[in-house]
């Protein structure tokens, strides 16, 4: 039985791990991947200390900094269901079963899906959660891009520089974005937007080949190459039916990030907090050690080694 | 033991730097093709993996989608 187990490896994830380590708690990390969204990133330039640093590099920073102390991280294991039974939370993973005291969730977001016919079929077929990665191949193609939001418009104007026409396939009257990304997109002369739209499937033989939409109600085939889904994000908090959550499915947490369930705590990206920020994560998994930590300590739990 | 590693990848994916530095942290000599700007190259990627998303490896003709460590480390026994 472990002390504290915390679920994900994110900058959240990480911190509480970092904390945990010199609180000498015996402590283990369970994650699908190291750094979470912030692999993803870009250019970092509000991370204090940093000026500017890339997304990976401060990932790198992070597994340099966690793998001094000797941790216990499974990596490429995903948490499948979570429950807590009197004073012991049982968890099961894709793997394995484990037993903890305690538990962080910091498992972060992930890309929403379409839920659309040809969705799964095409996913990397041609339609791809990745821009930034996988937008190079498109180069001299017509691909479109579903969404209206920053990163959707962030997408649009990578891929305006490689692609030879951009669909923007939006759901709402008008685009969403910072204004001065929407006023580049509109600039963009290969960029085609679509307001009140909706993609109803994709479709294609091996490889994307079109998608279907419904624009203000009149239904429309584009043929093209690539589709990139940047509709936001959705909490992994899926494994975790008992933990209160707001509408949007974040785990309902209260400033010393305790959730309704006593010795499960949560932190960062996963939970209802307002800012959504690489630092802001990490305070978020410090505090959220200190917790844990401390309802240890008010716990007198009969099999403690100590 | 020397075996055959080719990665295809783009310079812009998290993922395809990270594979990149695995190799070079194992002191493992692999060849690289930038299928951004490699479009005979990324044909050949997408022949072999029968998909569009990098990196992808081809270590001695098995096939390794995404920066699979674990499987990786297997087929080349670090």
């Amino acid at each position: 039985m472990y002390d504290l187990i915390i679920i994900g490896a994110g900058p959240a994830g990480i911190t509480a791990g970092i904390y945990a380590a010199r609180k000498k708690m015996d402590t283990l990390i369970i994650t699908k991947d190291v750094g979470g969204q912030t692999a993803w990133s870009g250019d970092i330039e509000n991370y204090t200390g940093y000026q500017f640093i890339s997304g990976l590099d401060l990932v790198a920073k992070f597994e340099e900094h966690i793998r001094k102390y000797a941790i216990h991280l499974k990596e490429g294991e995903e948490v499948e269901s979570l429950n807590k039974v009197r004073d012991v939370v049982y968890l099961k993973t894709n793997k394995a079963e484990y037993e903890a005291r305690t538990v962080i969730i910091a498992s972060g977001k992930r890309s929403k899906e379409l839920g659309v016919p040809g969705e799964k079929e095409f996913k990397n077929r041609g339609l791809t959660f990745c821009a930034t990665c996988d937008g190079p191949l498109f180069s001299g193609k017509d691909v479109a891009v579903i969404g209206g939001g920053n990163s959707a418009l962030d997408a649009v104007l990578q891929l305006a520089r490689i692609a030879k026409k951009v669909y923007v396939i939006n759901n709402t009257i008008s685009l969403g974005a910072d204004a001065i990304m929407r006023e580049k997109v509109i600039q963009a002369n290969n960029v085609i937007l679509f307001n009140q739209a909706r993609v109803i499937a994709i479709t294609g033989d091996k490889f994307v080949s079109g998608i279907k939409i419904k624009a203000q109600d009149e239904e429309k085939s584009i043929s093209l190459d690539g589709v990139f889904v940047e509709v936001g994000l959705k909490p992994n908090s899926e494994f975790a039916p008992d933990a209160e959550k707001n509408a949007i499915g974040e785990i309902k947490v209260n400033c010393n990030n305790e959730t309704n369930l006593p010795g499960i705590f949560a932190a960062g990206d996963v939970t209802d907090i307002q800012g959504k920020q690489i630092i802001i994560a990490c305070g978020e998994g410090a505090k959220s050690c200190l917790s844990a930590f401390s309802y240890l300590n008010q716990h007198k739990f009969s099999d403690d080694k100590n | 033991m020397n075996k055959k590693i080719t990665v295809y990848s783009t310079p812009t994916c998290p993922y395809c730097i990270r594979v990149k530095q695995f190799l070079k942290d194992n002191n493992i000599s692999f060849e690289h093709h930038d299928v951004s700007v490699d479009q005979e190259k990324a044909e050949e990627m997408i022949k072999k993996s029968g998909q569009m998303g990098v990196p992808v490896l081809d270590i001695e003709g098995e096939i390794i989608i995404g920066f699979d460590k674990e499987r990786i480390k297997e087929l080349l026994g670090i």
